[in-house]
């Protein structure tokens, strides 16, 4: 019985990352109508960046290096996210869809070889923080707090997107373009810097998420592509355009996997996957979608 | 051949069609006029499938057909045009016809040959075209067609699916009012030839009045009068909507 | 009569010159430059079956590699479990027949999206293929792959021959001819009622609807018939490279069949066999002279997309009107 606490606590863990992977998704494809192929290669720069900083600087790291790496890695991605908005994307407001994918699929590409220029193309580990927070003892079995640590940071970067998104004027124009990009340009709202900031914002959520995971998970180039796939398949389950959806989607996800780990060992993504099909037969458009 | 009984439409609280009825026959032109905003182009969505109403009952040659599909609807014979014209942007203004005739014909499926092989198909839409006058432009793209083409081109793919009902959405509107009657005229003739009913948007009253057999009346979701032009004209409380004169 | 009409025209005789020229290739080319072309070849059948999707339907798919892959494992496939069959004639049907199978299913699941989702999914999907050929390892041969030996050719057997003689001899008859006859199956559906019928739910799905194609059916046919060609290049391809490993399943190579039908350009049925051909000799030379592949790719994808959408034969087309019509003002 307890094992099974800790694959629930586990999926927790898991739906941590994906959560602001998927929101940070979910926010760029709200506002500005894309979905950015390069989240995968923006979670990886803020893990490598996170992974970099630890291995380089936290020899005897305590818990405020982390952070400090933390705050690194979103604030690096976002500033990527920055130059590729501007560079990029802006270009192609006026072009098909299509075009849009193409140029983030190309930015995609681009990032993974820098990344790889930049960090080469060994594995980076960064178990220090993960090791240094030591373990929960829950009857016989061990939690390690590095997982609720992670679960921490992700519900403090959670409520204060939503409360840039409820509270601020920027939130609220970012809101409103969300919904009627149409109506928010004719009440004078100017889309072009917002997009820029949503965009950024989108990246600087998959740079943390990217930074959060490194203590578990060695940074390794193509890392970002598998959390690309599955924020995807969280948002189509929670829902475009939803943050409860967000929400639900990356639980749902992160326990799916968490059991299927144990039950279904190496068949992981096409259980998701599977899981996600069904979803959408009897939800076409997603749990809690409009 | 027509029946519409009791049709309301919601949209949330808001009541679109209120409990609206009346028929067609078999090759009548029937006009629906109104203010706008009375819910005309509702209505015409609702027949031809592209919104399904609240409650009530659409009948088609007896059979029921207040909730079928819009395909359903199109093999049973209802067409329509759209308002803002709705065009095959890179196709040639033959082809944008001849797709029509493809996909009634049921050989939209023929996979091999190619579409100039099929030479009565093809004769057909030149004929058509030559039907509505727009024939010297068959080889053009859409983008290079004035506006008033655009709309006859619109109503002549509509007209190519063969329906026996054919409901058009202002066809007129964007054509210089010179032309107005000629594209009238050609596309009366053409439903006329073919026997088909029609029911058309309108908002030029000498139009309607010249060309229709009937004229219905719709204010704020409900129909006030049914009946031949001169007639529904001359009632007061049309007379009231449409023109605004205080009997 | 008017079928046959259409080929009377200049430009067939031209193709129709090119293909006599190909014919001597293997006389001509060293051959690992004719492996190398057989390569293009097989990646022209299958940017055919891509562009299928995305020029005249308006899809675009980041996930065909898994397609190309289900061709490819398909013939490796019977060679480890059915080896007494391993025979062209019966190994390219079978391609083509569990191609049929898995685009089937691939496809129900993307077309039912929005166009958008539509991309990611078929990446995604793809990814899920990926996994599951890694797995797999007892059925698959897991990340190390299948071995492909040579086939019999109707009738004629091949053992202890090696590759290279094989693939300068009959199997580059063989590979040219179904290059040709796939772009001609390709040209007679993209001018067919059913390639028309596609190009419409492109422009204008809404219209599309109410003219009475089923949107959603006629995508999913779109999908197979692209699943089709590119499995078909996908098993053409694994005689060439001798083996076949999860790899071309992976997001990289779909990556790179999108990239060599837009740098051939999508615009014309050419084009992605011009980009295909040209793209394996450009991939062997950068990968030679630099480790960052990908980013050459993602930088020269961003160029086309912003400079030349349209790829070469785009160029060329717009390059040839504008002489066309200062040929025209000129003259008048």
């Amino acid at each position: 019985m307890e094992n099974w606490i800790i694959y629930i606590l586990n999926g927790l863990y898991f739906a941590s990352f994906l959560f602001l992977t998927a929101l940070g998704l979910s926010i760029i494809l709200g506002v500005m109508g894309i979905l950015n192929l390069a989240h995968g290669s923006l979670f990886a720069i803020g893990a490598f960046m996170a992974a970099w900083i630890i291995g380089a600087l936290g020899v005897h790291a305590p818990v405020s290096i982390f952070i400090l790496a933390l705050f690194a890695a979103l604030i690096l991605s976002g500033l990527m996210g920055l130059v590729l908005e501007t560079s990029l994307i802006r270009p192609m407001y006026e072009r098909a869809l299509e075009y849009q994918l193409l140029i983030t699929f190309g930015a995609l590409l681009l990032i993974e070889d820098l990344i790889k220029m930049t960090w080469g193309g060994t594995a980076y580990y960064a178990s220090k923080p993960f090791e240094m927070m030591g373990i929960l003892s829950i009857g016989d079995n061990q939690y390690p707090l590095y997982f609720l640590f992670a679960m921490l940071i992700t519900v403090v970067a959670g409520i204060g997107i939503w409360l840039i998104m409820a509270k601020t004027r920027v939130g609220i124009m970012l809101r409103a373009i969300s919904m009627d990009r149409e109506m928010a340009k004719a009440m004078g709202i100017r889309t072009g810097r917002l997009n820029t900031l949503a965009f950024g914002m989108g990246a600087a959520l998959a740079g943390l998420a990217g930074a959060l995971v490194v203590p578990t998970t060695p940074a390794l180039l193509g890392i970002g592509m598998e959390p690309l796939i599955i924020a995807f398949i969280v948002i189509v389950i929670g829902g475009l355009g939803s943050l409860k959806g967000a929400l639900v989607g990356s639980l749902i996800v992160g326990e799916t996997r968490s059991i299927g780990i144990v039950l279904f060992p190496e068949i992981e993504l096409p259980l998701l996957f599977l899981v996600a099909v069904i979803i959408l037969v009897f939800k076409p458009k997603g749990l809690f979608g409009r | 051949m027509l029946n519409v009984k009791n049709l309301i439409k919601d949209f949330g609280k808001l009541r679109i069609i209120n409990s609206a009825g009346f028929k067609v026959k078999e090759d009548e032109i029937v006009s629906l006029v109104g203010p706008n905003g009375a819910g005309k182009t509702t209505l015409v969505n609702l027949i031809s499938g592209h919104i399904l109403p609240t409650s009530g009952e659409i009948e088609f040659f007896g059979h029921d057909i207040t909730f079928a599909s819009p395909y359903r609807r199109i093999e049973m014979g209802i067409a329509r045009n759209f308002q803002i014209t709705n065009l095959f942007e890179n196709s040639t203004v033959l082809d944008n016809v001849r797709i029509c005739l493809f996909s009634i014909y049921g050989k939209i499926k023929r996979g091999l040959l190619p579409a100039s092989h099929y030479g009565k198909i093809t004769q057909e839409a030149v004929d058509i075209l030559d039907l509505f006058g727009i024939v010297s432009k068959k080889d053009l793209l859409p983008p290079s067609l004035s506006e008033g083409d655009k709309k006859i081109l619109d109503t002549a793919m509509a007209f190519a699916l063969k329906s026996k009902f054919l409901l058009l959405d202002e066809p007129t509107s964007g054509v210089a009012t010179g032309d107005k009657f000629k594209v009238m005229d050609t596309i009366v003739s053409a439903i006329k030839r073919e026997k088909m009913a029609c029911m058309i948007i309108e908002h030029d009253m000498d139009i309607v009045s010249d060309y229709s057999d009937r004229v219905l009346v719709l204010t704020e979701g409900a129909i006030i009068a049914d009946g031949k032009p001169k007639e529904v004209m001359e009632q007061d409380n049309v007379k009231e909507i449409l023109f605004g004169v205080r009997v | 009569m008017r079928f046959i009409g259409q080929f009377l025209r200049p430009k067939s005789f031209v193709y129709l010159g090119i293909f006599i020229v190909l014919l001597f290739m293997p006389k001509v080319l060293p051959i690992y430059q004719l492996m190398l072309f057989e390569s293009g070849l097989t990646f022209a059948i299958m940017s055919l079956g891509f562009n299928l999707l995305l020029r005249y339907t308006g899809l675009l798919s980041f996930g065909h590699g898994a397609l190309f892959a289900t061709g490819a494992y398909a013939v490796g496939m019977m060679g480890r479990y059915f080896p007494e069959l391993y025979r062209i004639e019966i190994l390219i049907p079978v391609a083509l027949l569990v191609s049929l199978i898995v685009s089937a299913l691939f496809g129900f699941i993307c077309v039912r999206h929005t166009r958008i989702f539509f991309s990611i999914l078929a990446l995604a999907l793809s990814m899920v293929l990926f996994a599951l050929l890694v797995k797999l390892y007892d059925i698959t041969g897991g990340s190390d792959g299948l071995h492909i030996d040579l086939p019999s050719m109707f009738g004629k057997s091949f053992e202890g021959m090696r590759r290279p003689e094989f693939l300068s001899g009959a199997y580059y008859y063989f590979l040219l001819c179904t290059f040709a006859v796939s772009t001609i199956i390709m040209l007679g559906i993209v001018n067919s009622p059913f390639g028309k019928a596609l190009q419409s739910i492109r422009d204008n799905e809404v219209r599309a609807e109410m003219i009475g194609i089923r949107v959603r059916r006629y995508r999913w046919y779109a999908f197979v018939l692209s699943g089709l060609f590119t499995g078909l290049g996908g098993a053409l391809w694994s005689f060439v490279n001798g083996h076949i490993t999860p790899e071309v399943a992976e997001w990289v190579f779909s990556g790179e069949i999108v990239y060599m039908t837009l740098l051939g350009g999508f615009m014309v049925l050419e084009g992605p066999i011009i980009g295909a051909i040209l793209f394996t000799y450009l991939k062997l030379y950068a990968v030679s002279i630099t480790q960052y592949w990908m980013f050459i790719i993602g930088a020269t994808l961003i160029i086309l997309v912003l400079l030349l959408p349209e790829g070469i034969t785009g160029g060329f087309v717009r390059l040839f009107s504008r002489i066309k019509k200062s040929e025209a003002t000129g003259a008048a």
